[in-house]
């Protein structure tokens, strides 16, 4: 039967009947949902990692020890990853390993554009690209035969648009092939897996004569097609953009790439042979066309189509216009009306934690080094109370850095409890160590809660409902050797305000949890408060806390009760005591 | 088979992606090609979600192009104002009469459009905007979180197809102990467009 599922949706399923029996991920939009779905099938063992390395590492040593194994991650967990993937390249594995990765083109919840085709040719790891659900689940399962094939890992890209569509799978009732009745036995083989130089010598021969041998089987794999078409235009693509490109060329001959490295050069030229005209239609990196036009080929790409962003038909069919490669649609009349229309970006939520703490560290004043999380939207207005946010982790040692320039202001880092097990850890110990001074706050909500409430070691249950050890984060900085950890809640304005102060004038390095838990995880709500529009005087201080059931009327501020969490902390905030808590 | 392309528009935790999700199981159920698409920004709450849904004899890209959507579901009046580029002429806009605020406006730094110039807008590319009370019939029925059913019970009479394959997808996909509430939503929706 059809069954209508995500891209994520569609991996999971796809590793789960293939038989993928570990697999472990961090969260990262926009792959979290392949892993929190391949949990839920029977006979699996999947774990949210503290972050992508190890989650590599965990993946990398169940195929070592005979096992299938999976690895998900977002494009910049791969960064985080990517010491891991090349060793593993190097080593190879007993059993397959799959790395599926998700690229997020016009970065809808990312720091960056990053292309991670380029970490195929870099890390010299074979890479294919799905374009919908069915291939989704299919090519998890080539992957597992290419690696093992191979003896490679192989990474499947994903992309945004691919992950959270839905489109049809054929589905069955039919699991995968059934566990081994004997335990794994590992073959202890150190010159393949222990990558010494002596060692390494020897494996990188190996990597080089691979891939040529994979840029063979990519010229008869059926991953990579011609699909016939007029002569006049021939279309490279891969992926999602494919499917756009379809829409807008339904006539040209097309060359689909399923896999997007090693390349089929015979199989291109064949193409490029039966055609007058190629374009290359990527999102992102120039990737396929740089690689044609190495081979001498002429081809179009990006003097068409952006190197910026996602793509989308409409903005292949505008592009291929201009270019003149089809003719203009009929189009309806231009709309005339130039209604101003604000935009609602996203805020944090009524009743957030984070939004007390960073109220407080705007009065104070204060050089807020950030990280990634629900938390970063503090930056914005109305808080404007953060400064600088680059990647997991990185807020403790940018607000050392800064400390030992000398800079006057007061500095503080702050990141959450899943930020701070990622890779929080190491920054501390390192202000400990070379004598900073640097107060690090953890705004901790007990929840990786941007990605969607994933559990994390701090939060005692793993992926799969069992329960775990809690890893505390005050016991675990008073162990590396803190001795300034003060905990409290950010509600509590005034003893916030208090620490705060208390630690910027120490001349220690000292850590503040600042503990509050997501209200959307723990569903707390109170009864909202009211405005006296007697005594309100509209001044707008309330409004200066960013909280969206705070409205501004025309003489005084109204309280949409239907959004409002009842968290108080307007009450807190207002001077004249205008809102009364009920 | 003629294709058909939906745009959804809401904000976050107004629940358009169960509502597009059941549009998407419909259309499979109907006997098209479906895809589906979700456009949703970082925070779990408060911003904007959109939702592209696409019927047809075959449907490859899972974005809706510009100037081709056939219907406009707004759950939001502003949020509705945002798409009519991507309504093609003789198309519908299907909207829920409610307004939620975004930040600049709670602030008092810029004006939410009136519902008047919202209409004129959508009406440059729309034959017609409807106005669906969904927001008031869900929360009369006891739980506004089924402004999404009123809204497909609304849009079911203008689409076509068997009014049972609807229910029998809604009852499906909603939660077992709300079953008959958002059957009697989905009614209640027909009842607006019937």
């Amino acid at each position: 039967m059809k069954k209508l599922m995500t891209g994520n949706e569609a991996f999971a399923y796809g590793a789960y009947l293939h038989g993928v029996r570990v697999a472990a991920a961090y969260p990262g939009t926009p792959s979290s949902e392949i892993l929190a779905n391949y949990a839920n099938y029977p006979g699996v063992f999947a774990e949210w990692s503290p972050n992508e390395k190890v989650a590599l590492d965990v993946a990398i040593g169940a195929a070592y020890a005979g096992t299938r194994a999976m690895s998900t991650l977002k494009h910049v967990g791969l960064n985080v990853a990517a010491d891991s993937l090349f060793y593993a390249v190097y080593t190879g594995l007993k059993a397959g390993l799959v790395i599926v990765c998700a690229d997020d083109p016009n970065m809808h919840s990312s720091q960056n554009e990053q292309d991670n085709r380029n970490y195929a040719k870099f890390a010299k790891c074979p890479m294919i690209e799905p374009s919908d659900s069915e291939e989704a689940k299919q090519f998890v399962g080539v992957a597992l035969d290419m690696s093992e094939q191979f003896d490679t890992p192989v990474i499947v890209r994903s992309v945004t648009r691919l992950s959270h569509s839905s489109t049809p799978v054929n589905y069955t009732d039919e699991g995968p092939p059934p566990p081994p009745e004997e335990p794994p036995a590992y073959e202890r083989d150190p010159q393949k897996f222990v990558m010494v130089p002596a060692n390494a010598r020897r494996r990188h021969p190996v990597v080089e004569e691979r891939l040529k041998e994979l840029a063979e089987f990519a010229e008869t794999t059926p991953l990579n097609y011609i699909e016939p078409g007029s002569s006049k235009l021939g279309i490279v693509s891969a992926g999602v953009s494919y499917h756009y490109a379809r829409e807008v060329f339904p006539d040209a001959t097309f060359l689909k790439l399923g896999m997007v490295y090693p390349l089929p050069e015979k199989l291109i030229r064949e193409f490029a042979d039966q055609v007058e005209k190629i374009v290359v239609v990527e999102e992102l990196d120039p990737f396929l066309e740089e690689h044609l036009k190495l081979m001498g080929i002429e081809v179009h790409g990006k003097d068409i189509f952006p190197i910026l962003g996602e793509f989308s038909p409409s903005l292949v069919r505008s592009c291929a216009v201009k270019a003149g490669l089809i003719e203009a649609p009929p189009a309806p009349p231009e709309l005339k009306s130039d209604l101003d229309r604000p935009m609602r970006p996203p805020m944090l939520c009524p009743g957030c934690g984070h939004r007390a703490l960073f109220h407080v560290l705007r009065e104070e004043g204060v050089l807020v080094t950030g990280d990634i999380g629900c938390y970063t939207l503090a930056f914005a207005p109305p808080l404007n109370a953060m400064h600088t946010t680059g990647c997991m982790g990185a807020s403790i040692g940018v607000a050392h850095g800064i400390d030992k320039a000398g800079v006057k202001d007061d500095v503080v880092a702050v990141l959450g409890d899943s930020t701070f097990l990622h890779s929080g850890v190491h920054p501390v110990i390192d202000v400990l160590y070379n004598q900073g001074n640097t107060t690090t706050i953890i705004s901790d909500n007990n929840a990786t809660a941007m990605t969607g409430f994933q559990e994390h070691p701090g939060t005692g249950k793993t992926i799969q409902g069992h329960p775990a050890k809690v890893v505390d984060p005050e016991k675990l900085v008073r162990g590396i050797g803190y001795e300034k950890v003060d905990i409290c809640d950010p509600y509590d304005i005034d003893k916030m305000e208090k620490i705060l102060k208390d630690h910027l004038n120490s001349k220690e390095p000292s850590v503040i949890i600042a503990r509050h838990p997501c209200v959307l995880s723990t569903r707390e709500k109170h009864t909202p408060p009211e405005v006296d529009p007697e005594i309100c005087i509209n001044c707008g201080i309330c409004l200066d806390i960013g909280c969206s059931p705070l409205v501004q009327e025309e003489d005084h501020v109204r309280i949409d009760t239907l959004l409002c969490n009842g968290c108080g902390l307007c009450v807190k905030v207002c001077p004249q005591e205008a809102i009364i808590e009920r | 088979m003629k294709n058909i392309d939906f745009l959804m528009a809401g904000v976050g935790g107004q629940g358009t992606i169960l509502a597009s999700n059941i549009l998407a199981e419909v259309g499979l159920q109907l006997g098209y090609d479906v895809k589906k698409a979700e456009v949703h920004g970082m925070a779990q709450r408060g911003g904007q979600v959109d939702s592209h849904i696409r019927w047809g004899e075959k449907v490859y890209s899972p974005l809706v192009e510009e100037n081709n959507a056939d219907y406009l579901i707004g759950f939001e009046m502003l949020e509705a104002a945002r798409f009519p580029h991507f309504l093609k002429e003789k198309s519908l806009a299907l909207v829920n009469d409610y307004r939620i605020n975004p930040p600049l406006v709670n602030l008092g730094k810029a004006n939410y459009p009136s519902k008047k110039e919202i209409e004129a807008l959508l009406l440059e590319r729309a034959d017609k905007v409807l106005w669906v009370e969904g927001t008031g019939i869900a929360k009369d029925l006891g739980n506004p979180a089924m402004i999404g059913v009123v809204l497909l019970g609304a849009l079911s009479n203008l689409v076509g197809g068997d009014k049972e394959a609807w229910l029998d997808v809604i009852g499906r996909m909603v939660p077992q102990k709300f079953v008959e509430l958002n059957k009697k939503a989905f009614n209640a929706g027909r009842e607006v467009s019937g």
